[in-house]
């Protein structure tokens, strides 16, 4: 016979260790501090990462335009890179930087890396020859043709590529909870260690729900970022 | 960095690699796991997004399906399924501790991939070359198997390929919820604060990872017809997103 918690006893909620149901509501409301601080914990991780991927894949996206030699290096190590496993990946970064988030926002980064160099390499390619042209003709300098006419051009396959990296990172987020530092998933770690199904289920929810979430905003703030493409796309 | 000196002891022991437990047996282990559980992915998905691909329906589920697999977390799954009563936990024939749980999650996983791949390869293939194919008197068979099917076995294979890889790592995470294979290593390495052994764990899988992609790369260049150009590394991921555009734009139209 398992020992029931003081809890439980006076008054059996349904994520007792007798009852253990899958959907709990009871759970929700007393662990609500739990689960804000993991999706918090989360959020951050996440934003961290993609951010310290774009950080990367800009200046690489750019050194591969500028020196076709360098294109095939580069999104070959990338590509090697995303070929192994998160959790090898952790584990060969924890020599460099400990068991700290540090070692899931490098490693989630590597990874979004990979999809962002390719997205904003092929965003700049989609930029007709004829604009650029007219835009050099008009004076603009090499810095300027960048900032005010390729980007927003090249903006919404940057952006599609955006959304499935952020997508994936709230994904691979979970497996951060190697070195404990994996927002819902530390909460998923638990659940499946102490067989607290309510937890688990809900910190899975919670991924998914977060992942949508992300991408309902990244859709949005394209919307308001390219405003002329309103009509033509769905 | 005394931890990757750990590494290197552990990686070259003997020991460490063989008998049972060992990490060759993790690996085979792993392995085993890995095929069985793409095979049962090819299947079930192959005839399915072929037959699909061809007929030009359910596009929006085969274009889909990879947005899905893309947000439900690996780990996530795999918890709940290990958590969730099953049938046949534990002792599972030669897949070790596995369990139907861990086929299933791999199985899972795979799908994605090779559903969407499969599909756009054949819907993809170009239009006036499927009226000639009529033209001339084809049937819809044959239309499908002398026509499309070869047309479309690049993108298929890579479809594929993609699948493999992924099994592979998600057969790693497997060992989070104390599943099978070298991911037991890694998980082990780091419950016990044995950093040593655990970064060896990854060393390996990692190293197993990049073999398998390359091993594949070889057989997709195999597949694709010699006319065709062959598709190499860097062409492929932005194929993949091209035709995921494009296939997204059929589905509106």
């Amino acid at each position: 016979m398992r020992v029931t918690l003081p809890a439980a006893a006076v008054e059996p909620s349904c994520y007792s260790r007798l009852t253990n149901e899958w959907i709990c509501g009871q759970y929700l409301v007393d662990r609500q501090a739990d689960l804000i601080d993991a999706t918090v914990e989360h959020i951050l991780i996440t934003v961290a990462s993609v951010a310290f991927g774009i950080l990367l894949a800009f200046p690489l996206a750019l050194l591969a335009r500028r020196y076709p030699r360098f294109e095939a290096t580069i999104l070959g190590v990338s590509t090697g890179l995303y070929t192994i496993p998160s959790l090898a990946l952790f584990p060969l970064l924890v020599p460099f930087t400990g068991l700290s988030a540090t070692t899931v926002v490098i490693g989630l980064g590597l990874y979004a890396l990979t999809i962002l160099v390719r997205s904003i390499l092929e965003g700049l390619r989609s930029v007709p020859d004829d604009v650029r042209e007219s835009a050099t003709g008009l004076g603009y300098g090499a810095g300027r043709l960048l900032l005010r006419i390729e980007l927003p051009l090249a903006l919404p396959v940057i952006m599609a590529g955006l959304r499935v990296a952020t997508v994936s990172t709230v994904a691979l987020t979970t497996v951060g909870s190697l070195v404990a530092y994996g927002g819902l998933g530390n909460l998923i770690k638990d659940g499946v260690n102490t067989n607290f199904r309510a937890e688990l289920l809900a910190a899975a929810v919670l991924c998914v729900v977060l992942a949508v979430v992300l991408d309902v905003l990244l859709v949005l703030a394209q919307r308001v970022l390219t405003p002329w493409t309103r009509g033509v796309t769905t | 960095m005394t931890v990757l000196g750990d590494t290197w002891d552990y990686l070259t022991t003997g020991a460490n690699w063989s008998g049972s437990g060992g990490m060759l047996e993790l690996l085979l282990e792993q392995l085993l796991l890995s095929v069985t559980a793409l095979a049962l992915a090819l299947v079930i998905g192959l005839p399915l997004a072929l037959w699909l691909g061809h007929l030009g329906r359910g596009g929006f589920l085969a274009i889909n399906i990879s947005n899905i697999g893309r947000a439900v977390p690996t780990f996530a799954l795999l918890a709940l399924l290990v958590t969730f009563d099953f049938p046949g936990r534990g002792e599972f024939g030669p897949y070790g501790r596995a369990g139907l749980a861990t086929l299933i999650a791999l199985a899972l996983f795979a799908l994605p991939p090779i559903i969407t791949n499969s599909y756009v390869a054949v819907r993809e293939v170009a239009p006036e070359v499927k009226e000639s194919a009529r033209g001339m008197g084809m049937t819809g068979r044959q239309q499908f198997f002398r026509v499309e099917l070869p047309l479309a076995l690049p993108l298929v294979v890579s479809g594929v390929r993609l699948a493999l890889v992924q099994v592979w790592a998600t057969a790693t995470i497997a060992a989070l919820v104390a599943g099978p294979g070298l991911g037991r290593v890694i998980t082990d390495g780091f419950f016990r604060t044995n950093y040593g052994k655990g970064i060896a764990g990854a060393v390996v899988v990692a190293a197993v990872a990049l073999i398998l992609e390359l091993v594949a790369a070889l057989a997709q260049r195999a597949a694709t017809p010699p006319g065709a150009g062959s598709p190499d590394r860097v062409d492929e991921m932005s194929d993949d997103s091209r035709t995921l555009s494009t296939a997204a734009g059929s589905v509106g139209r």
